[in-house]
């Protein structure tokens, strides 16, 4: 029979202090480790649901960004004509020849100038994103200089909100509707006619043309033919490739630096366990001498204390992601250094992250507990009776 | 002196547990040093630039470029001594990885306005001389085993093209924060370049750098350039370089926000654990302060010994971890050079290390010591354990 968990908990309970401060060290580990994995999870999520699996994106060979890439109004009649064009539902083709220039926003509160896409579209483009919801207000009229504003701008930047007035390329844009796009890019974006920002940025050419495939298996063959055409300069990516190797530089970042912090953080929480298990040891030589007495198996109490350690390393993972799942309410929005505009995201908390945080937890528990068990497990039954 | 001694020995008395928290403290203060200095290093940037150098740009956004015929218009405005202008190139070197900041300058003017670069006068001579000639930074050089009279070639993502240039000069900066890994060639390359494959790119710069004569004077020539423009088809954005810079770290605002809340969390979590150690010594020794007490020993001097104690703990902690974060930081440095240019730990770093050490052992102190003072003589003598 071994040692009853019930002598665990009241050990811990009768070191309250000391337990308390363990487990809040070692929650503290979890919950950054926890928020930074939900930090570079939401940012994925964001940009990968931006995209659709089954739409095309075409830009410029050798560009990386919308923002740098550039195809020319003839190339793009020319992408026009592809036959793997899906057909909408009034017979057109579901093709959009979209703009995206940056202009700098000041944000609310700092005043402070960012970075702001501005998406210039044609009719089609809506159909080929059906994440995006009009909330309030109406569509822009194309020929118009009305444009919609999507839900983050508007929380994020002054001045934006329904019919208010935006001034660039010395025109005004009237702000006519407020879109939503859920969890994606999209709510990041500023939104109206293609050919009246061609014409007020003195753009020739489109930035990048999206398609919807017809038959989703067809992107291969597109993609080659389209990539040896020797009229084109353009590189097709599926849609959904596109925005996650926008969010790859970003999330690699905040993936090394939560792993750094990680490692340093979790070295003094571990250093912290095995103080307590220490002491914890120490003060109960003559308990142990008198469990082992009573005959208890060298192995119960290494197993007894281990399972203290753990105990304290589950508190403690318990507390670190209980905390850590009320970040799921913020959203961060930062400049994105790949597209070098303002993107907003939020922490987003997954079954893996749960998991992964605990386990840390629980190893911390472990590699903290350890060695103390041992020692508990090794004394001699005289020496530990003789010491109290 | 005498106290002192008792101090120490106290303090080490239980041998693995005062080293695993002299340990937990230096790893602690290393971190908190390393994450001070990134900040630190986010912002070199800021600290490296200029107030008498004004940076104008088209006020829509950085990508959109400006006339390159304004160049003589800002001349004529009152106080600006010098006007140097560039593009970003945004050229990669064999793969996206290798990044370093390449721009394309007018060279004489740029040379001229930024005395912080400092170049042998031969190689500035020779770099002047040839239009497909680039200067770059000691550190690129050393980082890949470049030699004067080397061809580079860049791979252009905004221009396209291979481009090749010919390196004549090597640049040190003149002081500790100037960015060393940076690579400018002629704008005339690129512009004349522009003139046989995209017309429509040419006689556009990127950015206009102006030099005036007075610091104080910045911020009227900032509003004369502006007003200049205005209601044309490029109106400009003029700002101080450093308010330029800034404007780049605002908009990373939110890393460096969280960076520095860390830098606070791991000085909490360390707390916790001193507190911990703190904790046990005290309810080990409650029997050693009982009969403190009743040798007539008063509330002060457990307190001292006690707080005192913490100190030694953290204080011998905090040394170990600010001597480690000279050679922690030096490794940093090499591995990531392509983010951080400049990344060197501030004074100003180890006196925020030593500030946080001493609340550390302060607020660790506290609890332990209330009750070590709390307890009656009786009842500290017949606790045993």
């Amino acid at each position: 029979m071994g040692i009853p968990l019930a002598y665990n908990f009241r050990n811990l309970w009768t070191r309250r202090l000391t337990t308390f401060l363990t487990v809040s060290g070692m929650a503290l580990v979890v919950f950054v480790f926890a928020s930074i994995l939900m930090l570079a999870e939401g940012l994925q999520k964001t940009l990968v649901e931006t995209g659709s699996y089954d739409n095309v994106v075409f830009l410029r060979k050798g560009s990386a960004s919308e923002v740098v890439s550039g195809v020319e109004r003839r190339q793009a009649s020319i992408l026009e004509t592809l036959p793997e064009i899906a057909i909408g539902p009034r017979g057109q083709r579901l093709l959009s020849k979209e703009l995206v220039v940056l202009i700098a926003l000041p944000k609310q509160g700092s005043d402070k100038l960012s970075n702001v896409v501005l998406r210039g579209i044609e009719e089609n483009s809506l159909l080929l994103r059906p994440q995006v919801r009009l909330v309030e207000g109406r569509l822009p009229r194309m020929g118009s200089t009305e444009v919609i504003a999507g839900d983050s701008i508007v929380r994020r930047f002054k001045g934006i909100g329904i019919n208010e007035t935006l001034c660039c390329g010395m025109r005004n844009w009237k702000i006519v509707g407020i879109f939503d796009a859920g969890n994606t890019g999209f709510s990041s974006e500023i939104w109206g006619d293609v050919d009246q920002f061609m014409q007020a940025f003195r753009r020739s050419a489109y930035s990048s043309v999206v398609f919807k495939l017809r038959d989703s298996s067809e992107f291969q063959n597109v993609k080659s033919r389209i990539e040896s055409d020797p009229r084109l300069t353009v590189e097709a990516k599926r849609e959904t490739r596109y925005y996650a190797d926008q969010s790859e530089m970003m999330a690699k970042f905040l993936r090394i630096l939560g792993l750094a912090l990680t490692i340093i953080f979790s070295i003094g929480a571990m250093i912290g366990a095995m103080i307590t298990m220490d002491s914890a040891v120490a003060n109960r030589t003559a308990e142990i001498g008198t469990l082992r007495a009573l005959g208890f198996q060298r192995r119960d109490i290494l197993i007894a204390f281990l399972m203290e350690s753990l105990l304290l390393g589950f508190l403690g993972g318990l507390a670190g992601l209980f905390f850590a799942s009320f970040m799921q309410f913020l959203t961060i929005s930062t400049m994105n250094f790949q597209t070098f505009s303002e993107l907003a995201f939020s922490f987003s908390l997954n079954v893996e992250i749960i998991y992964k945080g605990m386990g840390f937890a629980l190893v911390m528990g472990f590699v903290g507990g350890v060695l103390p068990a041992i020692r508990a497990s090794r004394m001699m039954i005289v020496d530990a009776l003789r010491a109290g | 002196m005498l106290v002192l001694k008792i101090l120490i020995r106290n303090a080490f008395r239980n041998k693995l547990r005062a080293g695993l928290t002299v340990l937990g403290i230096a790893i602690a203060i290393l971190a908190f040093g390393l994450l001070r200095t990134v900040i630190s290093a986010w912002y070199a940037g800021v600290e490296a630039s200029s107030a008498t150098r004004l940076v104008t740009r088209n006020s829509v956004s950085l990508i959109f470029p400006l006339p390159l015929s304004y160049r003589d218009k800002i001349l004529q405005i009152n106080h600006v001594k010098t006007v140097s202008y560039g593009s970003w190139f945004g050229g990669v070197y064999i793969d996206e990885k290798n990044f370093f900041p390449n721009f394309a300058v007018e060279p004489k003017s740029f040379l001229e306005l930024y005395p912080e670069f400092i170049l042998p006068s031969n190689e500035k001579e020779a770099f002047l001389n040839d239009r497909k000639g680039c200067v770059v930074g000691r550190k690129l050089t050393n980082k890949y085993g470049w030699r004067i009279g080397d061809i580079i070639t860049l791979k252009g993502t905004i221009f396209l093209g291979e481009w090749d240039f010919v390196l004549r000069g090597v640049y040190r900066g003149r002081d500790q924060d100037t960015d060393e890994s940076q690579f400018i060639f002629h704008w005339d390359y690129l512009n004349e370049t522009m003139k046989k494959t995209a017309s429509s790119w040419t006689d556009r710069v990127g950015y206009y750098m102006i030099g005036v004569t007075r610091p104080e004077l910045a911020a009227d020539v900032a509003t004369a350039v502006d007003q200049n423009f205005k209601n044309s088809l490029a109106e400009t954005l003029t700002e101080t370089e450093k308010a330029f810079q800034q404007g780049f770290i605002a908009m990373s605002g939110a890393i460096v926000m969280t960076i520095q809340i860390v830098s606070f969390v791991v000085i909490i979590i360390i707390m916790a654990v001193v507190a911990n150690t703190m904790a046990m010594t005290t309810r080990e020794r409650i029997g050693e302060y009982a009969i403190l007490k009743t040798l007539g020993f008063g509330g002060k001097h457990i307190i001292c010994l006690i707080f005192g104690e913490s100190l030694v703990i953290t204080i011998m902690g905090c040394l170990l971890g600010m001597a480690l974060t000279f050679p922690v930081a030096k490794a940093f440095s090499n591995a990531l050079g392509t983010y951080f240019p400049v990344f060197n730990v501030e004074t100003k770093t180890l006196f925020f290390d030593l500030a946080a050490a001493l609340a550390v052992a302060l607020m660790a102190a506290i609890i332990p010591t209330h009750r070590a003072i709390k307890i009656r003589i009786a009842d500290g003598l017949r606790r045993i354990g």
